[in-house]
């Protein structure tokens, strides 16, 4: 019996909907099978709360007086260096951004305490940012020399704005080598010391819904502790990778780039965060609500840690060299054990995703949800899906002539 | 018998002293040292681990700050600001004495501050920087 969006919502406005979470939902199907299931559950929410590079805001402070133009000038947001070469007072600042003067791994591994992560969960939390701007003047914009706070009550349009966020799957990161290595997997120790993971796993978004058969373009979401919504393909989407017969990736697959209005966020779910060693970036929230349309759907969400595996990928070498091969794959229920095998030794595990956090916004979207507050949405346009030949490719260098 | 781990503060005028030598002589005591530096400021510290007999631990404690040494217990040095801990669990594998935990059923990340011997390994490979050295 498929349903429709527009019934759900129906059922969502009347306080009728069923809605579970993606973890809630295993139970569900295993006890009264896939089409009971289908039929009862009308939405299963999906969290996750870890670390996500390619995250950034935009804002537009508004004109000064006498006007300044930040674009070709150069801008900073309490010293991390922002972009403002879209406009006059539009503002662009990214999660990996660092002060100028950051000594970075000057002195390895560098701690990389504040950057444009930190930034961003400060304005967020409603606290003043140092502004300073230095730039050319012109007939119409006069003004050189900038320097101000700024808030996020003040701003026309304050937009986090995610290139790539919610990787479907991804490594399992280990060090072959014999010293420790510093990665933006956090600090792996020497002769395989341990094995850092990031994902939720049964409760991740996309991999419930492993052939984007719900979530597009204009889904409505949690993001960041506000709403927020798919925007586009996420960068470095790829749907061609090698899939299980449940279709969920055996490793890093489908993205999505993701946008929301910072105005209503909270900074427990866009914190700053630092690796050792490496950078700075924003630790983000979301989840993403799959509508039940049929049993089929319903099937893809009851996927359990078992079935999802992780390649494991040495990171002292293999990745930085980009050469071919993995150590294996290893389930999520494993990782998720504390402990695996790699090469016959056992290794320690550690997630970088906060689980419990994940829990926490699964439980939220399924709050607002039956309480009618948060409606679901058609795709407007489908994200390329296996099939569709998108694929991420590496770059190909050409020598300067 | 007990045995507690605390963080010493020497001032600068004690530096030149014994007192840690005097303490296990006079009042038999045992003693691990887990971290000892002396800081900018030329002032002492010292985290150790001090095991004896109630009464002589109590006395042992009481001599150190008889000649002006601070005495807390390491618990108050390494906090964690669970306001930022994600419960990732970055921290678990660093940690040498299992002072950082995840707790399986929950997968939260848990704190017993009574194993926690101050390496501080913990402190940068939080990413949220949750864990907090108040040295």
């Amino acid at each position: 019996m498929a349903k429709t969006i527009k019934e759900i919502n129906e059922k969502i406005r009347s306080g009728k909907a069923v809605v579970v979470t993606a973890e809630e939902i295993i139970d569900i199907v295993e006890e009264k099978g896939v089409t009971q299931a289908a039929r009862e559950v009308d939405v299963v929410t999906t969290g996750t709360f870890g670390p996500m590079c390619s995250s950034g805001i935009y804002f537009n402070i508004g004109h000064s007086k006498p006007r300044t133009k930040l674009g070709g000038g150069t801008v900073f947001l309490n010293d991390v260096a922002a972009y403002a070469g879209y406009a006059a007072v539009d503002v662009l600042l990214g999660a990996t951004a660092l002060p100028e003067d950051d000594p970075r791994n000057k002195v390895y591994p560098g701690e990389f305490k504040y950057g444009g992560g930190h930034v961003i969960e400060e304005l967020v939390a409603g606290k003043d940012i140092k502004l300073v701007v230095t730039t050319y003047g012109t007939d119409c914009y006069p003004r050189r020399k900038l320097e101000t706070w700024i808030n996020i009550r003040d701003l026309n349009e304050a937009v986090l704005f995610n290139p790539r966020n919610v990787y479907q799957n991804y490594n399992c990161a280990v060090n072959l080598s014999d010293k420790v290595i510093y990665t933006y997997m956090g600090v792996l120790k020497p002769n395989l010391g341990n094995a850092n993971y990031c994902s939720a796993g049964q409760l991740s978004p996309l991999l419930n819904d492993p052939l984007y058969k719900t979530t597009g373009i204009g889904t409505r979401i949690y993001l960041g502790g506000g709403v927020g919504y798919v925007a586009w393909t996420g960068t470095q989407h790829n749907p061609g990778v090698p899939r299980g017969e449940n279709g969920v990736p055996k490793g890093g697959a489908g993205t999505l780039a993701l946008i929301g209005d910072l105005k209503q966020m909270k900074p427990d779910w866009l914190m700053g965060t630092s690796f050792q060693g490496y950078g700075v970036t924003l630790t983000v929230g979301v989840g993403i609500p799959i509508p039940i349309l049929n049993e089929e759907i319903c099937r893809y969400t009851a996927v359990k840690d078992t079935d999802i595996l992780a390649p494991i990928v040495d990171y002292s070498k293999t990745y930085p060299q980009r050469e071919p091969g993995t150590l294996g794959q290893v389930s999520y229920a494993k990782l998720k054990s504390g402990e695996i095998e790699v090469s016959g030794r056992r290794v320690p595990t550690a997630s970088l995703s906060g689980y419990p956090k994940a829990v926490e916004i699964a439980e939220t979207l399924k709050d607002w949800i039956k309480k009618g507050e948060f409606l679901l949405t058609e795709p407007v346009a489908y994200l390329p899906g296996p099939d569709s030949g998108y694929a991420f490719k590496p770059l190909n260098e050409r020598p300067l002539e | 018998m007990v045995s507690k781990r605390i963080v010493l503060r020497f001032p600068h005028r004690l530096l030149d002293q014994p007192i840690v030598c005097n303490l296990v002589k006079k009042f038999d005591l045992e003693f691990n040292i887990l971290k000892a530096y002396v800081t900018p400021r030329e002032e002492g510290l010292l985290v150790l681990e001090l095991r004896g007999e109630d009464g002589a631990y109590d006395e042992g404690v009481g001599y150190l700050k008889s000649l002006g040494v601070s005495v807390q217990p390491l618990s108050q040095d390494i906090i964690r600001n669970i306001a930022r801990c994600t419960h990732c669990g970055a921290c678990v594998v660093v940690c040498p004495t299992d002072a950082l935990v995840l707790e399986p059923l929950t997968r939260k990340v848990l704190f017993y501050d009574n194993k926690c011997i101050g390496c501080e390994l913990c402190i940068k490979a939080c990413p949220t920087r949750a864990m907090e050295t108040h040295f």
